[in-house]
């Protein structure tokens, strides 16, 4: 046990580089690291390791902080001193130039008790030297992520004492690493997987599977393990080798923690959702190892291979001879390795590490193995999945975590920690073994340990994947660059080495975190000054990820999401003052139902909340003593009930801070009974068609019928699912289905003006019952009324009449609308002047022309029925007047211009797949969510589709995966007292099964005084989609010139307010923090969206659609819609290729969206979310012609051509592939065009470059020049 | 002492401002009542609940209506609340028929400290900012903390406001009763 115990502390102390590595290492531990290193068990082996992975990152790091310091990563190659580490931090935490000056503040002290309690806190004190002690002062006050840092480094330096430090702590130092906080347990389990693998190159790893670990590993895809397996064959001499027993360790106690949660599931239902991530994650996981690995090879330098021996011989050392370990290790890797050098995907590592990579490589290495230990420690995640394949897994990493964790975490941590959240606390449990993984994990093999962690948590481990992108940047933060190194290497390597087919998990997350920001993320970069009218390439290569907000390792770990929940500051500011003088917006981006592929379900007779102010309980309450916790938003003291004392997951007793609900900030609870007044409605789904000539013309009633035939089986619901359908044009039709009829009866109600219902039953039938009628019905309705005269369409009465049809129960209404309605309540006129179209000036009528539908909507509101619309027009149908009934009942808009079944295939077909998508996805219903936040800060305007109930509470009908909401908010009381902000949201809605449940999200941001660190926290993708949000409604309440200027002086107001008052350079340059640079951009991008662009012929329905699609996306697929995302795909390899279900789905880098990177000789592919287009260049290669489009040369290729042929050619599998890994997982299905560089439609195309000048706007370059005029005045 | 123009403006000025004072106060408590909620989760979850809070908000906004709603065809119950709406427009009246009467009286001082917030009301009436029928008084949007933090603020405003010029009148009444 105690080696396992090693193990745990090592990760711990893994974790710690990632972060603090720069500063600690920065400190003397930096060239001593190494060294010392080896002599460090297991665990301490970790923290060595990490310390000089931290060195070799800090470096690029400390240089990229510099960053004010001009240069790119390459200059850094020095190797960072400790005074270089000083600055270091100074530069990115506090203020650039400045040192550590900043004690603690409060956080910090929270922080440093955090610390204290993972390593001993004696331990750090004395055994810190100087140097490290000053480290740690700066970092205390530059976060309480700093006081993590802390610990690690203690454990370096005190190997013992690392020894001794619990597994948990270095489960938390994990999720530093990953960066991302919601993501951190999910990375982590990814990240085992993934260590494992690299592992495993070494022979040890091998071994140690098969005999501890094997259960564990077995998560994992099977792909994955195989190639491993065979790496295995290396004879892993050391069986014991420290990294692969640590990692095996940590694994196990994922596992073992998993496995808890597993039995625990018995107790809990823990669900997992989604089943294709799992697979995926593992593949990711091990392309980090990979990677890793690879780097290590490739270098040949002796430095590298002497970091790389140290990190392994520390990690080694404790249990057995680590240099043999490390040898081992290399040799396997570099001989697997191969192929990591072909990856190439990201550019960002050969940047940072010209000369240095060997060192930096070897860091990364020993950054990667603490990962992978940190990794190890997260079991949180793995409870979730009860009904997928991950269980399976988890248990057998159980089995291997057992062993492995010895020592819990430390009760220090419980204190230490705000959270309370004891996350790793299992260890002991651990140890006493996971029954059920045992015999799971035998049948998969040793290697499937690694995987097995993984997979519980796939989405996770894409997001560690995407630190990896950051690593590339030399400013990246310590933390996050050990992480990024590791990972990164180990992708690449991965690929190459193994070649893994699955790779979901990052491709995934990659993918849904395409939009974000990734740049940001570093924090060494986010606050380096840059001079943007000077900086050409200010977009990165690849996609941009969240920052992650400044917390320590553990809450990292436990944070929620940034798919879930974002915050445009990650740093809150103290005071509404700061964020005043910031002129950044504060507020929140939600995707509270998104599709999860786990997450914890629990059952439970008590709900543990606030007595006060009803919050869940989360992970960053603290539990005062065993019996008592005290709220995080309130502070108010509460009891802890007596069933929440036993803890189902390790069935044991008095260990509150296990319970699940702890361990995630992201849960679903099942209500009792309490929840509900009446019993849980059925699903109910009517759909109102329009039948007039108009619609009859466009023919959508076929595509309709077919699509709900297909689907009737999958409709979400139980054996009381209801359904029933409407048709209207000039009078109103209703179907009776009353089983046992023989025939569907239609009934017809022509009085308009007094709406009523024919029937009172029948109308809505159970679907079960009535199954055949329904599909009677469906085959006969597309010719029904192919003659029919009637061209006009009582939209209103039949939206009355579904009011009433449903009010008893309430559901879903689904309006198909293709034309202006005429007649009756509702009726509306034309309001677009098509001359008014590219007005620069005023844009009218963007708000509704009657309050029918809105007052509709809110007595649908209060039925609990939503109403989603379907427009389908090729006339202007105010959309801004229909849009209202959706709108504020929580439905949906969709809006297919210009629709046609036959003139227009490619609309027909988008009307197809999104049909499928709406009518398969989940569904919630009666559904209320509520946001909470921390004392002090206060929500006010909402944004999004709902009815607002309360000043916290949103009113939806209907919640569906594809709804996002924002949220502003305001600082009313000063958070001085107080280092940690929280939020959540807990959103209550009945299932389809008729199950009431509670989603619960918990968000953590730590607080910052200093302005600085308010614009190093910024996360520019969420602002701008805060903004866009804001805009819409200046739009609607004032005038769209009014929003345009609003959008401009948001950019005006902070670059002024961050040159004025933290940026000591020269006024005359446009300077922007790195969080920052992208800002402009996307500003000009937003000005240039169809929803607020002036100039350009934009139909009134397209820019109100726009509008309620930014309101009511998502942030990922809006920031598609806002910045698409540019590729040149005539050369696509497989270099940096991820594997995707068994695909190789190639990476090629974004490019900036300007005509200057469209050469002639080639073919591009732009993403704008919903739309994809293929450009291609009258030069382009004929051989790319043929093989992808299938055409022998660029003039015979078609004008219109909505499809790429399946051609068995290499470079249409890569295309195909690739195009179709963009579309996963998107709410609106795209439409594929592909434009002729002479064709009248690439003006379409050309209209998304955005950085180009327009003939009504601003290039780029220009906007700067604006902005920096603007800001001179 | 004479019973002049002035006098009588200034009686019935007393008057009418006892009805804005009560409908300020109104506006208050509406407002009040629209910002307390149960707190109590299960309440919130209570369908009826839903319905009987949905009713309440737009019942109250229905209230501070600038226009009478325009009764939906087929919607009995929309002819009814047609009746008693209209907080808004007669507390507007009333106030530009005081601005109007001491132009005619000639009292310029009276006028000059009415007239800002008579510039704020017809602000208020021509500058919607949600739909043409409604004020800021729109259900889906007033719930918004901070539009709702804005009409608190305005109707505590108002309400001092009347309550000066209430003493107010009732000085100048006196005083040209007494002066002439």
């Amino acid at each position: 046990m105690s080696a396992p115990a090693g193990s745990p502390h090592p990760a711990a102390s893994a974790r710690i580089p990632p972060k603090f590595a720069g500063a600690t290492a920065s400190g003397a531990a930096a060239p001593s690291g190494p060294g010392p290193a080896p002599h460090h068990q297991n665990g301490p082996a970790h923290s060595q390791m990490h310390v000089p992975s931290g060195y070799g990152l800090h470096h690029p790091n400390y240089i990229v902080p510099s960053g004010h310091f001009p240069q790119g990563p390459g200059k850094m190659t020095s190797l960072p001193l400790e005074s270089q580490h000083n600055d270091y931090y100074s530069g990115l935490y506090t203020v650039p130039t400045q040192n550590v000056v900043t004690p603690c503040t409060a956080n910090q002290s929270g922080a440093q008790q955090m610390y204290g309690r993972g390593p001993p806190a004696p331990h750090v004190v004395g055994s810190t030297p100087g140097s490290f002690q000053g480290a740690a002062s700066s970092a205390s006050h530059l976060y309480t992520s700093a006081s993590q840092p802390y610990s690690s480094f203690v454990n370096h330096y005190n190997s013992p004492a690392m020894y001794s430090v619990n597994s948990s702590v270095a489960s938390q130092g994990f999720p530093s690493t990953c960066g991302h906080y919601a993501m951190s347990t999910i990375s982590n389990a990814v990240y085992p997987s993934v260590s494992y693998p690299s592992l495993p190159a070494g022979d040890p790893y091998g071994q140690m599977f098969t005999s501890q670990n094997a259960p564990t590993v077995r998560p994992v895809k099977d792909n994955s393990f195989p190639g491993q397996n065979t790496v295995i064959s290396y004879p892993s001499p050391l069986p014991p080798p420290l990294s692969q027993q640590q990692r095996q360790q940590q694994q196990q106690q994922q596992q073992q923690q998993q496995q808890q949660q597993q039995q625990s599931l018995s107790g809990y239902n823990t669900l997992s959702w989604s089943a294709p991530g799992l697979p995926s994650t593992p593949d990711s996981l091990i392309r980090n190892h990979t990677g890793s690995l690879a780097p290590t090879n490739n270098n040949p330098t002796n430095t590298v291979a002497d970091s790389l021996s140290c990190a392994v011989m520390q990690n080694v050392q404790p249990r057995k001879s680590s240099p043999v370990v490390s040898t081992v290790l290399s040799g396997p890797s570099s001989t697997r390795m191969p192929s990591a050098a072909k990856h190439p995907t990201e550019p960002v590592v050969p940047v940072t590490q010209p000369s240095e990579l060997l060192q930096q490589k070897g860091m990364q290495y020993g950054e990667y193995v603490n990962n992978q230990a940190s990794s190890a420690p997260t079991p949180l995640s793995s409870t979730s999945d009860d009904e997928e394949e991950e269980e399976e897994d988890e248990e057998a990493g159980v089995d291997s975590s057992s062993t492995t964790s010895s020592a819990s975490p430390m009760p220090n941590s419980y204190d230490a920690l705000e959270g309370g959240s004891y996350p790793d606390v299992h260890s002991s449990s651990a140890s006493s073994p996971a029954p059920d993984p045992a015999p799971e994990a035998d049948p998969a093999p040793a290697p499937a340990p690694a995987p097995a962690p993984a997979a519980p948590q796939p989405s996770k481990m894409a997001k560690p994947f995407g630190y990896g992108y950051p690593i590339l940047q030399p400013g990246y933060q310590n933390a996050a660059a050990p992480l990024n190194s590791g990972v990164h290497p180990s992708s690449q390597g991965y690929s190459g080495f193994q070649q893994y087919p699955q790779y979901p998990g990052v491709n995934q997350l990659s993918s849904g975190l395409g939009g974000l920001s990734l740049q940001s993320s570093p924090q060494p970069e986010s606050l380096r000054p840059i001079n943007l009218t000077q900086e050409r390439n200010v977009l990165p290569v690849t996609p941009v990820w969240p920052p992650v907000p400044n917390l320590n390792l553990e809450l990292k770990k436990l944070n929620c999401s940034p798919d879930s929940f974002r915050c445009t500051l990650t740093n809150i500011p103290q005071t509404q003052a700061i964020l005043n003088k910031a002129k950044l917006p504060l507020g929140l981006l939600l995707h509270p139902f998104r599709d999860l592929t786990q997450l914890p379900v629990i059952t439970s007779n008590t709900i543990v909340r606030c007595r006060s102010c009803r919050t869940y309980i989360n992970p960053f309450v603290s539990f005062i003593d065993q019996r008592r916790w005290k709220c995080n938003l309130c502070y108010r003291v509460n009891d802890v009930p007596e069933e929440f004392m036993y803890n189902p997951l390790t069935r044991s007793y008095g260990e509150p801070h296990k319970r699940p609900e702890v361990q995630n900030s992201t849960v679903e609870f099942i209500a009792s009974s309490d929840y509900m007044l009446r019993p849980p409605q059925p699903a109910v789904y009517l759909f109102v068609l329009d039948v007039s000539h108009n619609a009859v013309e466009a023919g959508y009633l076929t595509i309709l019928c077919q699509s709900l035939l297909e689907n009737l089986d999958k409709l979400p619901g139980d054996s009381r699912t209801r359904i029933g359908f409407m048709t209207f044009d000039s009078t109103i039709h209703f179907y009776n289905l009353q089983e046992g009829l023989s025939q569907p009866q239609m009934l017809i109600v022509s009085d308009i003006d007094d709406v009523f219902l024919p029937t009172p039953d029948s109308l809505l039938v159970n679907l079960y019952e009535s199954k055949e009628l329904i599909k009677d019905l469906l085959n006969a309705l597309p010719n029904m009324f192919t003659n029919t005269r009637e061209t006009h369409s009582a939209l209103g009465p039949a939206l009355q009449a579904a009011f009433k049809l449903m009010s008893p129960t309430g559901g879903r209404v689904s309006v198909f609308q293709t034309q202006l309605p005429s007649l009756g309540a509702g009726l509306l006129q034309s309001r677009e002047d098509p001359n008014q179209r590219s007005s620069t000036k005023v844009v009218q009528h963007l708000g509704p022309a009657t309050d029918f539908y809105k007052k509709l909507a809110l007595d649908c509101s209060g039925q609990q029925t939503a109403v989603d619309l379907f427009l389908l027009s090729s006339q202007y149908s105010d959309l801004a007047s229909l849009a209202c009934m959706s709108k504020y009942s929580a439905g949906c808009i969709y809006y297919y211009p210009s629709f046609h079944h036959t003139h227009n295939p490619s609309q027909a077909e988008k009307l197809q797949k999104d049909l499928k998508r709406y009518l398969t996805r989940k569904i919630g219903f009666e559904a209320v969510m509520r946001i909470r936040c921390t004392k002090g800060l206060s929500m006010h305007t909402f944004h999004g589709n709902f009815f607002v109930r309360s000043t916290d509470l949103l009113s939806l009908a209907n919640i569906n995966p594809d709804a996002g909401f924002a949220v502003q908010l305001s600082i009313e009381e000063s958070l001085t007292d107080t280092s940690l902000v929280c939020f959540q949201t807990a959103l209550l809605y009945t299932s389809s099964k008729g199950e009431r449940r509670i989603r619960v999200h918990t968000l953590c941001l730590p607080v910052v005084s200093s302005l600085a660190d308010v614009y190093a926290g910024v996360d520019v993708q969420a602002a701008i989609c805060l903004l866009a949000n804001m805009a819409v409604d200046r739009s609607v309440s004032s005038s769209l010139s009014d929003a345009r200027d609003a959008l401009v002086n948001a950019v005006v107001d902070s670059l002024s307010a961050y040159g004025s008052t933290v940026s000591n350079l020269q006024h005359s340059a446009l300077i922007a923090p790195g969080s920052l640079k992208l800002f402009p951009l996307y500003v000009l991008a937003l000005l240039k969206q169809k929803a607020f662009r002036t100039g350009t012929s934009t139909r009134l329905d397209d820019r109100v659609y726009a509008m309620c699609q930014i309101k009511s996306q998502p942030l990922v697929h809006l920031m598609k819609m806002i910045h698409p995302n540019l590729y040149r795909i005539d050369r696509l390899t497989d270099e940096g290729a991820i594997h995707v279900n068994d695909r190789v789905v190639p990476q090629p880098p974004l490019q900036k969206l300007s005509a200057e990177k469209l050469t002639r000789e080639g073919a591009f592919l732009m993403d704008c979310g919903s739309v994809f287009y293929i450009w291609i260049g009258k030069g382009c290669d004929n051989n790319f012609i043929e093989d992808v489009l299938g055409y022998p040369n660029f003039a015979s290729i078609p004008q219109k051509m909505t499809h790429l042929p399946e051609l068995d050619t290499l470079s249409s599998e890569r295309t195909r592939s690739f195009i179709t890994w963009l579309k996963d997982g998107r709410p609106l299905s795209a439409v594929l065009h592909v434009v002729k560089d002479e064709s009248p439609a690439k003006t379409e195309f050309f209209q998304h470059l955005i950085e180009d000048r327009t003939e009504a706007a601003f290039s780029y370059y220009e906007f700067l020049l604006h902005v920096q005029q603007q800001i001179c005045k | 002492m004479a019973f002049t123009f002035a006098a009588f403006c200034y009686m019935l000025s007393l008057v009418l401002c006892a009805a804005l004072i009560f409908f300020a106060i109104w506006h208050i408590i509406a407002f009040d009542e629209l910002r307390t909620d149960f707190k109590s989760p299960i309440d919130q979850c209570n369908p009826v609940h839903a319905r009987e809070r949905l009713r309440n908000i737009e019942r109250i906004c229905f209230l501070l209506r600038k226009v009478r709603g325009v009764p939906i065809k087929g919607r009995k119950e929309g002819k009814k609340e047609g009746r008693k709406e209209e907080l808004v427009l007669p507390e507007y009246s009333i106030h530009s028929l005081f601005c109007i009467m001491f132009l005619c009286a000639q009292e310029w001082l009276t006028l000059g400290l009415n007239v800002p917030l008579l510039f704020y009301h017809f602000w208020r009436y021509f500058h919607c900012p949600a739909d043409s029928s409604e004020l800021a008084y729109d259900p889906p949007v007033v719930m918004n903390a901070d539009t709702l933090s804005y009409c608190q603020k305005e109707a505590w405003c108002k309400l001092a406001f009347y309550l000066l010029s209430f003493f107010y009148y009732l000085y100048c009444m006196i005083y040209t009763l007494v002066s002439s």
